[in-house]
């Protein structure tokens, strides 16, 4: 065990933790971050993803030690339900979940291809949010919530 | 509407009225339940205060053994409860599925919750509304009447300025009046005599009500089953064998020295776990643990051709004759046209995308347990059962998981947790792993379905001879679960039938047999794969062999498919209906398949099926491309009609069919569990895929609403008839007739070479 200092959601923040634990234990373990969620721990889901440096990454493929000294950010990071980031707000609007476990990479997805791609076609959005699994099969509601943010005037 | 949980005592301490006397029985939660009725059979269902409580503020709060699995069905419920009560949604206050507080309503499956549940929460709460009324017309010294309720407050008629709120009548204290219950979980009929509103007055019920538990879904808030914990939580990962049950020859312990905070290995039976002080000691010392597993007792058999094999040519133990009437044989011996084929369909997984997840407290000979089980009381019984406790003395609280598409009791990750907790002597929170949910997630059983029909020469058909052959699910209430069977506890059963719907029994024919006949797969208390049910358990496959039978009979008589299948919906009006708004709502124009061929590489087809899943009537039109030099089917839109009665949450509604077809697209095209004899091969999502975003078809929904009847099931029906109705498709665009599922281009290629 180590202390390692970390920046999340803005803070500055120490945890004592195994270097070679990947962030997403830290994260909802040391830190009760729970938007990351365990779906595979292998990369494959993206239930785990979290942005770093404002690029996604799959917080159960990467050592802690590695995101020392970068700006992580977690769904929690972006907005409550009480003040909601307009893309969880567009997610509302669309309900565009049934069970939920994905949500966590699905925001994360859509926030990172916004920040890109403000107004992204249909296919530009399928192939960005390609790597990202839901069983439940609400991919159309997925589709239609970030187009909801692109329309719109707010920035996401 | 709120999820949040509180306990009978808090109830009533919030409202300023504590009921004294109480405190006396052991732990909060149980204060009220101890005074009346807790049993082993969860709260007497016949004592009103059983099933709700009003506070001094009017909430009213619900307890329910129906838990949400991710379909929205909790605030379908909430919907229906503040409907018959005449109070606000808001109002309403679900606690769902805590097993010393709810009674008990059976499993959250089988699309039988709004269905079933739905229909006791009304008439309890028509009971309540009753009793309230009973109550105001002494208080306000008006007939009943006389008496109107609105947002909660009753009113006198003409004198609206005499009127008392639900709280002031009731607030804080108990209903203490008995109702009528008879029968057990979701087959209980409660008050059935207390008349409910009328249909035509419903003001909450028929709206789409935003989803309670969605917006803390999108920012990390809401609590799943994975992020409950208690102070001093240890963490445990199970270790399995690859597939089959072993025992464990050897562990040798000192594989994991180095690892720090581990805190012991248990061992009981051929149960192996680790439990240590960090969820990421838990998972390396779970992956470095040295055991060497004995060669298993049982072989998994070579591949999918010997399962089908062996289903063909091995005795059943049950046939379900689902329809047996006139002479098939005799009247196949005298058809002009005789059609003859069979239908493979594999095992397929429910692929949860959160691996399960529990914590246990195990102390003595008390246990708490918070799971995500769809069946809380059964999940309790089996791990007292486990522990060799009364099911009085564990406590289990649900606590939502991610969708699971059917698992019924199987909760096989909270006994792990009961294990390695009374190991411990401390709470122990437990996950699966990837290949630990694809390796033991009891999977749906593989199917081989076939069905012979004969036609005369006026081209009607005169025989219809349907047989279907699958396993039962192995895991299911005779049957103990995971760590119960590895600790030393043995099957009572052969498994439950893996369902009988879809035979072709929709239709009129004048011979026509369906049966389902239960094939052996259990031997010496084990299971080559675990089996359960999985959403709509054996409906599509009987739905792909008869709709794809009907399919091919019509082509043959060259007449339209849809108008072929009218001439024998003739025995419930709902099915021709649903069938006609989806064909027309598709643009459906008269032809016949196939479509004359294409002269490129691309073909286009359309197909239709229809079917009837536990009387919610569902038809599909799919329209697909084939890609004949490489054999990809694309589906480029599914238009899916629904009659499931009255529906109570049309955009909840409309989000469940969606899901259903996504996944039935993806268990169509791209699904199936890959085994050879030394164990499954497929044991994450990169080699058993699953749909994704760039291979989703649109979907358009119709609707058919009918207020006059009672709601009906909502959750799976939409997912039967899609794989025929693709099927179907595939034929119209190159005549080419798919009988195995998944249609994989390797499958497609060889059927367009054959």
């Amino acid at each position: 065990m180590a202390r390692i200092s970390l920046n999340v959601n803005g803070k500055s923040r120490v945890v004592d933790a195994d270097p070679s634990s990947p962030l997403l234990y830290v994260l909802r373990d040391s830190l009760s971050l729970h938007g990351p969620r365990f779906g595979c721990g292998l990369g494959q889901c993206g239930a785990c993803t979290v942005l770093v440096d404002g690029a996604t990454m799959r917080s159960c493929m990467h050592k802690v030690s590695e995101v020392q000294n970068k700006s992580i950010t977690t769904l929690e990071g972006l907005g409550s339900a009480a003040h909601p980031h307009p893309i969880q707000a567009a997610f509302v609007e669309e309900q565009a979940a049934q069970c939920g476990y994905c949500m966590n990479g699905m925001v994360m997805g859509a926030k990172f291809l916004l920040d890109k791609n403000p107004q992204p076609t249909v296919a530009e959005i399928k192939k960005s949010m390609n790597m990202f699994i839901c069983r439940c099969g609400t991919h159309l509601r997925i589709i239609r919530a970030i187009q909801r943010v692109s329309n719109s005037s707010v920035k996401a | 509407m709120e999820t949040k949980s509180i306990s009978r005592r808090d109830l009533l301490k919030s409202t300023g009225v504590l009921i004294v006397g109480f405190s006396f029985f052991g732990t909060a939660s149980r204060v009220l339940a101890q005074g009346e009725g807790l049993s082993v059979d969860g709260m007497d269902p016949t004592v009103l205060d059983s099933w709700m409580a009003i506070s001094k503020d009017g909430t009213v709060t619900v307890f329910t053994g129906k838990v949400e699995l991710g379909t929205g069905v909790v605030t379908a419920l909430a919907q229906i409860v503040a409907e018959e009560l005449d109070v606000s949604f808001k109002k309403v206050y679900m606690d769902s599925g805590d097993t010393d507080k709810a009674v008990d309503q059976g499993v959250t499956a089988a699309a039988r919750t709004v269905e079933r549940g739905g229909v006791q929460l009304r008439q309890a709460s028509a009971a309540a509304r009753q009793e309230l009324l009973k109550l105001a017309s002494a208080r306000l010294d008006s007939p009943v009447d006389m008496l109107t309720v609105t947002d909660g407050v009753v009113s006198v008629v003409g004198s609206p300025s005499k009127k008392i709120a639900y709280g002031d009548l009731l607030g804080g204290k108990r209903f203490n009046i008995r109702i009528t219950a008879a029968g057990v979980g979701w087959d209980m009929k409660v008050a059935p005599e207390v008349p409910a509103k009328n249909p035509k007055d419903y003001k909450i019920v028929g709206k789409s009500i935003p989803r309670v538990d969605l917006p803390e879904k999108f920012t990390g808030e809401f609590v799943y089953s994975q992020d409950t914990s208690v102070p001093g939580m240890l963490h445990g990962r199970v270790v399995r064998p690859a597939t089959s049950l072993s025992a464990p020859a050897s562990v040798d312990e000192s594989s994991i020295q180095n690892i720090p905070g581990v805190v012991k290995v248990v061992r009981e039976g051929t149960f192996v776990g680790v439990v240590a002080e960090t969820e990421w000691a838990a998972i390396q010392a779970a992956r470095a643990l040295k055991v060497t597993w004995a060669e298993p007792t049982l072989k998994m058999m070579s591949g999918p051709s010997e399962v089908f094999d062996y289903l063909k040519n091995t005795k059943s133990f049950k046939d379900l004759v689902v329809t047996n009437k006139g002479n098939p044989d005799a009247a196949l011996s005298q058809a002009q046209k005789k059609y003859e084929a069979t239908y493979y369909w594999p095992f397929q997984l429910h692929g949860m995308m959160g691996p399960p997840c529990a914590l246990a407290d195990v102390r003595g000979d008390k246990a708490t347990i918070w799971t995500g089980t769809q069946g809380p009381f059964r999940t309790r019984d089996s791990i007292a059962k486990m522990l060799n406790i009364p099911p009085k003395n564990v406590h289990l609280l649900y606590r939502e998981g991610s969708g699971s598409y059917g698992r019924l009791e199987t909760d096989d990750v909270a006994e792990d947790a009961a294990l390695m907790s009374r190991a411990v002597g401390k709470p122990v929170r437990v996950q699966w792993m990837r290949q630990d949910e694809h390796a033991w997630d009891p999977k749906g059983p593989a199917q081989l379905t076939t069905v012979r029909a004969g036609v005369d020469a006026q081209g009607n058909v005169i025989a219809w001879d349907f047989q279907d052959r699958s396993f039962p699910w192995s895991e299911s209430e005779a049957n103990p679960m995971l760590a119960s069977t590895q600790i030393g506890l043995k099957p009572s059963g052969p498994g439950f039938l893996n369902g009988a719907g879809g035979g072709g029994q929709i239709y009129t024919f004048e011979n026509q047999k369906v049966v389902a006949s239960d094939i052996p797969w259990v031997q010496q208390g084990q299971w080559p794969l675990r089996t359960s049910n999985l959403r709509a358990p054996g409906d599509l496959a009987r739905v792909f062999a008869s709709e794809s039978t009907i399919d091919e009979i019509a082509s043959d008589l060259h007449v339209d498919p849809v108008q072929f299948r009218l001439r024998y919906l003739t025995s419930d009006k709902r099915v021709s209906d649903i069938l006609v708004a989806t064909a027309k709502k598709a643009g459906w124009t008269d032809h016949q398949a196939p479509a004359p061929p294409s002269t490129g590489d691309k073909a286009s087809g359309r197909g239709v099926a229809v079917a009837n899943r536990a009387n919610t009537m569902t038809a599909a039109v799919a329209e697909i491309e084939v890609d004949k030099s490489t054999g990809d089917v694309t589906v480029k839109k599914i238009t899916l009609g629904h009659d499931c009665g009255l529906i109570v949450n049309p955009d909840g509604l409309k989000n469940q069919i969606e899901g259903n077809v996504l996944q039935a697209v993806s268990r169509a095209l791209l699904e199936e569990v890959k085994f050879d004899s030394t164990g499954q091969k497929n044991l994450d999502w990169n080699s058993y895929p699953v749909i994704r975003f760039e291979q989703i078809p649109d979907v358009e929904i119709v609707l058919i609403d009918r207020p006059e009847m009672q709601p009906l099931g909502g959750g799976e029906p939409s997912i039967v008839p899609v794989t025929a109705a693709i099927a179907n498709a595939i034929f119209d665009a190159t005549g080419v007739r798919l009988r195995q599922v998944p249609f994989t281009p390797q499958r497609v290629l060889s059927a367009l070479k054959a």
